[in-house]
């Protein structure tokens, strides 16, 4: 009986992963790690990620090579106590059976749906339980629900988790509503709506912190708790140098060091990013309309407003998580928190924390969420 | 004053003289100036046959476009290209038509129609095709010209035009200059039917033969196939037979001609001495009237000259400029 | 990402988006429509492949079917684009190039130059381009490095239905005559491909596959057979990295040489006949600029030098295959060693 077997798997990073590359074994066979010690370095095309520990226990085996390439839910490796003799673990790795990867269709709920908002076409990814207050993910500027490929399958565990391409952003039609927090909120709310959910939590990154936060002044009733992460709308200040170099380069080259600004470690930026980057960047109309978004919320490197500080004495439950190294918008603005707010400053990362230190900004998101 | 007897009146006239002075006085220079050496390359001149420029162009705005031949002088000057720009292009030079980058046989000037001389003969005629099918899309009755000379009618290209013109009803008129010569080789052996006409029909389009010495003659054809063209009627061929004063190329020693040739051209062929004639003969045109347009215009021909030879050169920086709209 | 669709759908839509976008975009060629003037069905065809399908019903008579002269109607193309049209005309087989290279080479590509910068031709000229179908010697050829060759003209050869799709509309607004090469044994290849335009600049090379120890370079139907060695090769412990060029004029050297400085190995695939094509171009560039850099001797590997055969087993061995890309690339690594 394998018991106290338990294996290590390659994790699903994001709707579209389907394999990842052991780039490195961060312990030893025989060391003892506890939950959430990171084990393995694991690349994809997209990004480089940690897997931790899913249980405290004794790493027996190490089965997937450095350098190998395996699919999602390939057996990693495997932990189990002394007493669990090691042809066991021999019998249990030969009769491991990756669970057969499903291909486009075959899982179910289909990887993206679309719908229709005021005439704008929005694809957006619902994963997770049926029943529950939905937690609702809200990109930054020039961004998409990829962004948040490491938080959301983690919270869709415990509840239903839905991220949208905003308009003008990642497929959703290249068109705006209006270049203000306060349309560009209506629409969110009015994107709600036509999925049929009457109250979500709020997770904005950057300018889409900024949208959550105005929506919560706008439409308190539909805001269950909101979570600003490396977010706008709490301060003056935001790099004009990244928002140009984003917005104008055409080429992988001049884009490459704008890009690298988003993250404290510039080697995370891979050459896949930069191309799904130039892919949307080169639909007709982006730039134009990026231009426009810029000049509206961002002109000359200073936030036109500033929701994020309107929140002071409102109801919601506010969570601000930040890179300490944030060199778009800067970590001093998350002092500008209201007060009775969660705010947490995690070292080691920039812009992007939520990919950055994924799995510690998956754990406080949970404990924001779940507390209500 | 006298109402006018010709299908121009007495202004019309004059500009008319002037074009085809202005024609015969440019490419007479050049062949002085090329015997001495001053100008470099090829250059095919066109001096005998401005009746049939000015025939043509008089009937054409800046909308309508021709493409021409290596012998283009004459085409570019009646189509409103600006002579001293011309000669600058000849002699290489930048504020030429063409920044010195064409030189005689590419001569061209879009802002007015022209499509260019070409250094390929008969390669115009699908270009001509192309601006009769744009002329369709634009909607405003305009028309576009294709000129070949005797020899370039044999040319595949000349041919194809015929047919796609015919076939797609394109407003394009066929122009063949015919001066009885290809280079060398008199048209009688190289173009196996006798008249143009007959050609153009076995493609399906009209034909018209005229006298390219008689400026009437041609303004005639010209102005009939023209208007049909414009109101829809589709396209159609224009010959014109004429004589050439010079060789084929500068330098070209004619020992092809039969004896007594050239002067018997120059003596009787003249089309401007025709026309001179006509005009003056009547009583509508003064005799002085004329002369005073041939002073005005030596003195064009001579501050082009002039202007030509102190224009600077393009320098190496310029080698490798407008290959491309964007690299 | 998005749905996938085939280089042939790739086609017709950029085609359709532009022709809708712009109404100074104009389709002509031989039978793109198909059926002119008979009894019969009008848009039989739809282009000999069925390229073109449907394009007529959206958008009428700007799809002109011609008559059989290339001279004409691909100098009608070039004459309209010059007076402010934008001709998309299509040359079946770049085979036929022959008989109106003229037009192409000497009057579109010379245009803007010998008109002292007075000129614009935005003219696309389409043309199925490769070997593999069993057509044979005239229509089975990959003529890049003619094209090529010539100032005044852009040469565009993508290898997926991605590349295609933005190139093209790329080629359509871009205004200059650009050479639009399809390889014909592509057509069906799928890939993903967004359903809105978009463009991709010319000159700007794709890596397809990062690898550390040597590099290939190439484009069109050997970018496909470069990934079938790679995929050998690794298993070999060999990371090959690829470089697709996807336009050959204007060309991408900046790639290939941060590619041979990161690897200092390089094999360069052309489906063209070995002499003077563009693998010898970019060997000749490479060595000039970066012979520093290079750890072993540039191997070409290209179609041999005869005719494009016709018995499928001869044309099988005409077109470069994984095989030989991969026996070049261990060639390259080798050298020096025993």
């Amino acid at each position: 009986m394998a018991a106290s077997i338990t294996p290590v798997i390659m994790p699903k990073w994001g709707l579209e992963m389907r394999e990842g590359t052991i780039a490195a074994w961060l312990v030893d066979e025989g060391a003892r790690i506890a939950v959430g010690t990171p084990i393995l370095d694991v690349e994809t095309d997209k990004i480089s990620n940690a897997v931790e520990a899913p249980d405290p226990g004794l790493l027996r085996r190490k089965v997937a090579q450095e350098g190998e390439t395996l699919p999602v839910k390939a057996l990693l490796g495997v932990l189990a106590e002394p007493e669990v003799g090691d042809a066991e673990i021999d019998a249990f790795i030969a009769a491991y059976e990756v669970p057969a990867a499903s291909e486009d269709g075959d899982e179910g709920p289909a990887l993206y749906q679309w719908v229709e908002v005021d005439g704008l076409r929005v694809r957006y990814a619902r994963r997770g339980p049926d029943s529950g207050v939905p937690v609702l993910f809200l990109h930054g500027f020039g961004g998409d629900l990829g962004n948040w490929l490491f938080n959301l399958d983690a919270m869709a565990e415990h509840a239903p988790a839905i991220a949208l391409d905003l308009p003008g952003h990642g497929q959703s039609d290249v068109r705006l509503p209006g270049t203000t927090l306060a349309e560009l909120a209506g629409f969110v709310a009015r994107f709600l709506a036509a999925i049929d959910v009457e109250c979500a939590h709020l997770v904005g990154h950057s300018m889409g912190g900024a949208i959550g936060a105005q929506l919560a002044l706008d439409q308190p009733g539909l805001v269950a708790s909101l979570a600003l992460v490396n977010s706008a709308g709490l301060g003056d200040e935001i790099n004009a140098d990244y928002i140009n170099g984003f917005v104008r380069s055409a080429s992988r080259r001049d884009l490459k060091p704008a890009v690298e600004l988003l993250f404290a470690d510039p080697s995370l930026v891979s050459r896949a990013l930069l191309d799904d980057l130039l892919k949307y960047k080169r639909l007709d109309g982006v730039t134009e309309l990026l231009e426009a978004l810029s000049a509206s919320l961002f002109a000359g490197g200073r936030q036109a407003q500033s929701p994020g500080r309107g929140l002071e004495g409102k109801d919601v439950p506010v969570l601000v998580v930040w890179g300490a190294e944030d060199r778009v918008i800067p970590a001093a603005h998350a002092k500008n928190a209201p007060a009775g707010a969660t705010v947490e400053v995690l070292g080691g990362a920039g812009h992007m924390s939520m990919m950055e230190r994924a799995n510690e900004f998956n754990s406080l998101l949970r404990r924001h969420v779940m507390a209500r | 004053m006298p109402a006018s007897p010709f299908p121009l009146g007495k202004n019309e006239l004059l500009q008319v003289y002037r074009t085809m002075r202005t024609i015969r006085e440019f490419e007479d220079r050049l062949h002085v100036d090329f015997s001495r050496g001053d100008i470099p390359g090829f250059v095919h001149l066109y001096a005998g046959e401005e009746a049939s420029a000015a025939g043509i162009m008089v009937h054409l705005g800046h909308g309508d476009r021709i493409a021409s031949t290596h012998r283009g002088h004459g085409h570019c000057i009646a189509k409103g290209v600006d002579v001293m720009e011309m000669m600058k292009e000849i002699y290489g030079k930048k504020g030429g038509s063409c920044h010195g980058k064409g030189g005689s046989m590419h001569i061209a000037d879009l802002s007015k129609g022209m499509m260019g001389a070409n250094g390929i003969l008969g390669a115009g005629a699908p270009l001509a095709c192309g601006a009769a099918l744009a002329a369709k899309f634009r909607g405003k009755n305009e028309v576009a010209i294709s000129f070949v000379g005797d020899g370039a009618s044999n040319q595949g290209t000349f041919l194809e035009s015929l047919n796609l013109a015919a076939v797609w009803n394109l407003p394009a008129i066929f122009v063949v200059e015919n001066n009885g010569y290809a280079e060398s080789t008199s048209r009688d052996y190289g173009v196996a039917v006798d008249s143009y006409v007959d050609r153009a029909a076995g493609f399906g389009l009209p034909g018209i033969t005229v006298d390219g010495t008689d400026f009437f003659a041609v303004y005639e054809a010209a102005g009939e196939i023209i208007r049909r063209a414009r109101e829809g009627g589709g396209p159609a061929l224009l010959e014109c037979k004429m004589v050439r004063f010079h060789g084929h190329f500068e330098g070209d020693a004619q020992t092809y001609r039969g004896a007594g040739e050239l002067d018997d051209i120059r003596a009787n062929q003249d089309c401007l001495r025709k026309f001179s004639a006509a005009v003056t003969g009547d009583g509508l045109i003064s005799a002085a009237e004329l002369k005073s347009i041939d002073t005005e215009v030596l003195k064009l021909i001579e501050e082009a000259v002039k202007e030509a030879k102190a224009a600077p050169l393009p320098t190496a920086a310029d080698l490798t400029t407008d290959v491309y709209i964007s690299y | 990402m998005a749905r996938k669709i085939s280089m042939k759908q790739a086609i017709n839509e950029a085609l359709d988006q532009e022709m809708t976008r712009d109404p100074s975009v104009i389709v002509l060629g031989e039978d793109i429509v198909g059926g002119a003037g008979g009894d019969g069905e009008r848009d039989a065809w739809g282009g000999v492949l069925g390229v073109t399908k449907g394009l007529y019903a959206k958008h009428g008579d700007r799809l002109m079917d011609t008559p059989l002269s290339e001279s004409a109607y691909v100098g009608a193309a070039i004459g309209a684009a010059a007076c402010g049209m934008r001709p998309v005309a299509e040359l079946m087989f770049i085979d036929f190039m022959g008989v109106c290279f003229d037009q192409i080479y000497n009057q579109a590509a010379k245009f803007k130059y010998m008109f002292g910068g007075k000129a614009q031709t935005p003219v696309v000229i389409r043309a199925m381009v490769g070997a593999g179908f069993r057509a044979a010697a005239q229509h089975s050829q990959m003529l890049t490095p003619l094209f090529t060759h010539i100032p005044g003209l852009k040469v565009v050869c993508p290898s997926t239905p991605y590349d295609t799709k933005g190139l093209l509309i790329q080629s359509i607004r871009d205004n200059d005559p650009v050479i639009f090469c399809e390889h014909k044994n592509l057509y069906g290849f799928e890939g993903e491909v967004p359903e809105a335009s978009y463009t991709i600049p010319f000159g700007e090379a794709n890596i397809v596959r990062e690898g550390k120890h040597a590099s290939i370079v190439t484009y069109g139907l050997t970018v496909h057979r470069a990934l079938e060695a790679a995929v050998t090769l690794a298993k070999e412990g060999i990371e090959v990295e690829i470089v697709d060029l996807r336009t050959l004029s204007p060309l991408d050297m900046d790639t290939v040489l941060e590619s041979v400085q990161k690897t200092g190995h390089l094999v360069c695939v052309d489906e063209a006949h070995p002499r003077c094509n563009i693998a010898a171009d970019i060997s000749a560039q490479v060595v000039q600029q970066a012979f520093g850099a290079l750890k072993g001797p540039i191997q070409m590997v290209s179609a041999p030098h005869c005719p494009v055969p016709f018995s499928p087993v001869l044309e099988d061995l005409f077109i470069p295959s994984g095989a030989q890309i991969a026996a070049a690339v261990k060639r390259t690594l080798a050298w020096g060693k025993h």
